[in-house]
């Protein structure tokens, strides 16, 4: 073990999403903070073991439509109504009621926006490399197998004993060391 | 809606394994098998002659529509059969063909996806690539048809030196906006969804161009708990913006004719008929594309015969919603005491000469053969459904095109009564887009995964990972 270089933390790998989350339960009752757990397709509670509250995501996407919705009422308001008035039959300038197609589109609109760049810059992407990628074995945590890992900013992160409190887990394998 | 049709009940809780409706699910899989069996169709199956033949086909189906625009931009709409009264045609016809087809891929990835229909998983990310061509192929009508397309960003509101704004009380000002935004948003939740599979891909890849492509299309996903929670929320609310969008989508298509003082156009029954109709044309063309895909990609275990099965009551569904509207048609034409309304309707049934035909021939097609899929047996046969299909598709391009031309010709003005007649390159530049169609799918089938691979593992026993969305 090449113990002078700084890692990036201690991975361990599991076969079954039961394992992982059984992991994370007893990793964090252990007082660890600083870790992800890395899975194939989702696991229902297992963002609430790694300490994850709610996402902001909902409130971002309503921003967005709110802001999509206002921007476009008062894009139709002012057009219609002060910049370029046109007199159709006696009918209002501001005839509201046809505004809100556009409206109600603009609003979907920026609100699916507010959901995808939420989703991607809430989740620090792009970002086309991470530590995380220097494990070989990392590649199945996108096809069948699903990982641990305790980050080496966590207080409570030490090398030896760590490593030790992984191997008693049961993973799958050696506890591996994840370079930088 | 379709909702309480058998086999697709609500079950709302999965039992602990996340699966309690085997069928749906490929059976005697695991992570492994799934993962290796979609993916390798993008990274190891060899590219066949069969692909390189449909490929060619479409292709050449692609060029002539090359060479119809060509024609077009050079001559004026003056080529194809559009004459005064009739200044809608075939564009307006495959415009509102093609958009219609793409709203079942909406509707079986947002709207199932917030119903917890497990079926759509395998099915979904076809039908929304057929959303995204279809949409391509529906909004180069109208830019088309405006006559100088080159001027098409005179439809939205910019700072110009004319100091004029688009008409925001117009319908057609609705259908630019709804037509952009619905694909706009298609192409996000495609792509959003395909995220984790694409990072699938590049972990797999074993060549350097692969890997590069697939992982700088991936941004970096790496699957952690925290992302997933994220990601989940994301295509949630997502599914839940488009959800209300596509059923505005297509009564803002309505909305072109039916705010016009056309006869036979001036309904209020439009919106819900016109999106009947769209969902019915587009879960015809879902199992026209997955009967295909499932045969020659060997996916019979992921695309099932009860996912075929669900889709058949779903065209059958949608057939009688449609029917329905053209009961409720009849009646308030006749209803309404109107002559006009009343002559155009007779019209379009009695008119032997000019248009009956496809009228009876598109109540047929879209009302009578749907029927045969009542029997379970006949529904479950691929060969019945993709005829059946092929007829659906036929017919509601039938429909669209008899409401566009009778009404046209026969308005309030008997002087100025016509007769639409399509040109060659009415014909050359509607088969065009299906080749453009079929050449953007076939691409996609080559390249990308056509099933979710993702949403596909949460649904094995003990991923302990429910659908996504949930």
């Amino acid at each position: 073990m090449k113990s002078d270089t700084p890692i990036y933390g201690l991975m361990a790998e599991f076969l079954t999403a039961g394992e992982v989350l059984d992991a994370t339960r007893r990793a964090r009752q252990a007082g660890y903070r600083d870790m992800d757990a890395y899975t194939p397709q989702p696991v229902e509670g297992l963002a609430v073991e790694l300490g994850m509250r709610r996402t902001r995501l909902p409130f971002v996407v309503l921003m967005g439509g709110l802001v999509g919705a206002g921007v476009g009422f008062c894009m139709q308001y002012y057009s219609m109504a002060i910049d370029y008035t046109f007199n159709v039959g006696g009918r209002p300038y501001n005839s509201w009621p046809a505004f809100i197609p556009i409206t109600f589109e603009l609003l979907v609109l920026v609100g699916a926006f507010a959901a995808f760049l939420g989703m991607i810059f809430l989740n620090g992407l792009p970002r086309p490399h991470h530590p995380v990628f220097n494990v070989p074995q990392f590649a199945r945590s996108s096809q069948d197998r699903y990982f641990l890992c305790i980050e080496a900013t966590d207080p409570s992160f030490d090398r030896q004993t760590t490593a030790e409190f992984l191997a008693t887990l049961n993973p799958h394998g050696q506890v591996i060391e994840v370079p930088h | 809606m379709a909702t309480d049709t058998p086999g697709m009940t609500n079950d709302s809780r999965p039992s602990p394994g996340g699966v309690d409706r085997p069928n749906y699910v490929p059976v005697g899989h695991d992570l492994t098998s799934v993962t290796e069996k979609i993916s390798a169709l993008v990274l190891t199956r060899p590219t066949g002659l069969g692909w390189l033949g449909c490929f060619g086909f479409s292709n050449l189906l692609a060029g002539v529509l090359v060479v119809a625009v060509a024609y077009l931009l050079l001559m004026g709409v003056g080529i194809w059969g559009l004459q005064i009264p009739n200044c809608w045609g075939f564009d307006i016809t495959n415009f509102v063909w093609w958009i219609g087809i793409g709203h079942a891929g909406t509707l079986i990835s947002a709207f199932l996806l917030l119903m917890h229909q497990k079926w759509r998983t395998s099915i979904n990310r076809i039908a929304e690539a057929m959303t995204i061509f279809a949409v391509m192929c529906a909004g180069m009508f109208p830019l088309l048809h405006l006559g100088r397309p080159w001027f098409f960003f005179w439809l939205l509101p910019y700072a110009n030196t004319m100091s004029l704004w688009p008409q925001f009380r117009s319908a057609l000002i609705f259908d630019v906006f709804a037509v952009s935004t619905y694909f706009t948003v298609s192409l996000l939740f495609w792509y959003m969804g395909m995220i984790p599979d694409l990072a699938t891909l590049r972990d797999r890849a074993t060549n350097r161009v692969a890997q590069t492509i697939y992982g700088m299309l991936a941004l970096g996903w790496r699957n952690s708990a925290r992302h997933w929670q994220r990601f989940e929320m994301a295509y949630l609310l997502l599914g839940g913006l488009a959800t209300p969008l596509v059923i505005s989508v297509h009564s803002v298509v309505s909305a072109d004719f039916a705010v016009s003082l056309v006869p036979a156009w001036h309904e209020t029954v439009f919106p819900p008929y016109f999106v009947a109709g769209a969902i019915f044309s587009g879960f015809a063309m879902v199992i026209l594309l997955c009967v295909p895909i499932r045969h020659f990609y060997h996916l019979q275990e992921f695309i099932t015969i009860d996912h075929l099965d669900v889709m058949g009551k779903l065209v059958l569904a949608t057939s009688l919603i449609t029917s329905y509207g053209y009961l409720s048609e009849q009646t308030f034409s006749w209803y309404a005491g109107d002559t006009v309304e009343w002559y155009t309707y007779w019209f379009r049934i009695s008119g032997f000469g000019q248009y009956a035909y496809i009228t009876w021939l598109l109540f047929f097609c879209n009302t009578i053969v749907p029927q045969i899929l009542w029997i379970k047996p006949l529904r479950r046969k691929e060969s019945v459904l993709v005829i059946v299909s092929l007829l659906v598709l036929l017919g509601m391009w039938l429909e669209r095109y008899m409401i566009i031309t009778t009404s046209l010709s026969r308005d309030q003005l008997p002087s100025s009564w016509g007769f639409f007649k399509p040109t060659i390159w009415d014909l050359a530049t509607y088969a065009g887009s299906v080749g453009v169609f079929l050449t953007l799918f076939l691409l996609f089938a080559r390249f990308a995964p056509i099933i979710s691979i993702s949403e596909t593992r949460a649904l094995l026993p003990g991923a302990h990972g429910p659908e996504v969305g949930r």
